[in-house]
C-alpha cells in the first residue's frame, strides 16, 4: 500500500492512485468470496453438483462457505424462499459486511417460479437486493459458473445493475440437427 | 373385505352414517358430525374392527355444496389388514360453524394433522389440545385452501422493495415472463375469451 500512496505523491493526479487501489481491491475481492449458502429446497442438490469435484466452483476461489454471514461475501439465495422465511433471510442479508453480493440460484429465487400463490416471494428480489440471476429450473451446473464469472466481472468493473446469465447454446441440438435436410424457407 | 367395517358402522349407528359406497374397491362412509368421535372410538377401540393407525386426517372444500366442508380420516389397521375412509361434512356456505371433535386422544397422530386441516381450512376441532397454525404463520388471515381465498393474495412478512429505492425494475425480468413459458401458468387476461 505504501507504493501506491507514493504514486498518488508524486503529483500525477490523485484520481489515478485512487482507481488502482480499488482495482486492486477489486481482484482480490472477485477470487476470494466466501459464500454463504441459504439453501432452501430441491435447486439444493444442483448446489452440491456445483461444489463437488466434477464442477468445482473452488477453482474460481468461491468454495469456502461460512456458516456466519458476518464473514461471507456473497449470499447464494438456492431455492424457494417462502413468505415464511422471508425475515430470516432479510435478516442475514443486513448482518453481512459490506461489500456483499448476493446470488440468485434458479428460478425459484429469482422469480418465485411456479410456486405464484400465497407461500412464496416472487423473487428475492423483492426483500433484498440482488446481483446476478441464474434462471433453470434447477440451472445447470455450468450456467452457475457463467453467473459466477458474471460476478466476477461485475466486481471488477464495480457494476452493481442486477444481471442474467444468458442461456448457452445447447450442444444437443446440433447433434439433432445432423442428417435432418434444411427446411424450406432456409 | 373392510365391507364388512361398513356393515358394522351402520349396525351401530343407523341412520347417522349418511352415506356409504365402495368405489374403486375404497370403503368409504360418510358420518353425521354428532358421532364423528364416537365412530372414531368405536373403530379405533373395538376388537374386530382395531384400526390402529391413522394415515391421514384431511379436509375438502367444496364451495357449491352446504355443508361445505368435508373432513375425510383414512384409517388402517395393522393387526387385521383393512382400510376404511371415514367423512363428516361441517360448515355453513359462508364457511362458518365448521366444528367438528377432535380424534387426537384416539390417535395422537391426528395431531398435526388436525392443525393443518385447521390452518388451511379453518375448520376448528373441538377439544384438541393445541389448535394453532402449523404450515403459515401466526400474522396470516384466513384459509388459503379455502376456494374463496384469491389465489394470487399474498401476505408478506417483510415489506416489499419499492422500486424507487431498489433502482432497478422489481417486476418479473426477462426471461422471467409471468407464466415462465409453461402454458398452465396465470396469465394476465388478453382480450375477450373465445367461449
Ligand atoms: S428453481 Fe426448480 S429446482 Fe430450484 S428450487 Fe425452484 S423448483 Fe426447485
Amino acid at each position: 500500500m505504501g507504493e501506491l500512496n507514493q504514486v498518488t505523491l508524486e503529483g500525477s493526479g490523485t484520481g489515478f492512485a485512487t482507481t488502482k487501489l480499488s482495482e486492486l481491491l477489486a481482484w482480490a475481492r472477485k477470487y476470494s468470496l466466501f459464500k454463504y449458502p441459504f439453501v432452501t429446497a430441491c435447486c439444493g442438490m444442483e448446489f452440491m453438483a456445483l461444489s463437488s469435484p466434477r464442477f468445482d466452483h473452488s477453482r474460481f476461489g468461491a468454495e469456502a462457505p461460512r456458516f456466519s454471514p458476518r464473514q461471507s461475501d456473497l449470499l447464494w439465495v438456492v431455492g424457494t424462499i417462502s413468505q415464511r422465511q422471508a425475515p430470516v433471510l432479510r435478516r442475514v442479508y443486513e448482518q453481512m459486511m459490506e461489500p456483499k453480493w448476493v446470488l440468485a440460484f434458479g428460478t425459484c429465487a429469482s422469480c418465485g417460479g411456479f410456486y405464484d400463490n400465497y407461500t412464496t416471494v416472487a423473487g428475492i428480489d423483492k426483500i433484498i437486493p440482488t446481483d446476478v440471476y441464474v434462471p433453470g429450473c434447477p440451472p445447470r451446473p455450468e450456467a452457475v459458473i457463467d453467473g459466477l464469472l458474471l460476478l466476477q466481472d461485475k466486481i471488477t468493473s464495480g457494476d452493481r445493475r442486477p444481471a442474467i446469465v444468458k442461456p448457452r447454446e445447447d450442444p444437443i441440438r446440433d447433434l439433432v440437427s445432423i442428417g435432418k435436410k434444411p427446411s424450406a424457407e432456409t | 373385505m373392510s365391507e364388512r367395517v361398513l356393515q358394522a358402522l351402520k349396525d351401530k349407528f343407523g341412520d347417522k352414517v349418511v352415506a356409504t359406497h365402495s368405489d374403486f374397491g375404497d370403503d368409504t362412509a360418510v358420518v353425521d358430525p354428532s358421532v364423528w368421535r364416537a365412530a372414531c372410538e368405536f373403530l379405533a377401540s373395538d376388537a374386530k374392527m382395531a384400526f390402529d393407525m391413522c394415515t391421514d386426517l384431511c379436509g375438502v372444500d367444496y364451495p357449491d355444496r352446504t355443508p361445505r366442508f368435508e373432513v375425510v380420516l383414512h384409517l388402517y389397521s395393522i393387526s387385521k389388514r383393512h382400510r376404511v375412509r371415514l367423512k363428516t361434512r361441517v360448515g355453513d356456505e359462508y364457511g362458518d360453524d365448521a366444528v367438528v371433535d377432535s380424534v387426537v386422544d384416539v390417535w395422537k397422530g391426528a395431531d398435526w394433522l388436525e392443525r393443518e386441516t385447521y390452518d388451511m381450512l379453518g375448520i376448528v376441532f373441538r377439544g384438541h389440545p393445541d389448535l394453532r397454525r402449523i404450515l403459515m404463520y401466526p400474522e396470516f388471515e384466513g384459509h388459503p385452501l379455502r376456494k374463496d381465498y384469491p389465489a394470487d393474495k399474498t401476505q408478506p412478512l417483510v415489506a416489499y422493495r419499492e422500486e424507487a429505492e431498489a433502482g432497478v425494475p422489481l417486476g418479473k425480468l426477462a426471461p422471467f415472463g409471468p407464466d415462465e413459458g409453461m402454458s398452465f401458468g396465470r396469465r394476465p387476461p388478453v382480450g375477450p375469451t373465445e367461449n
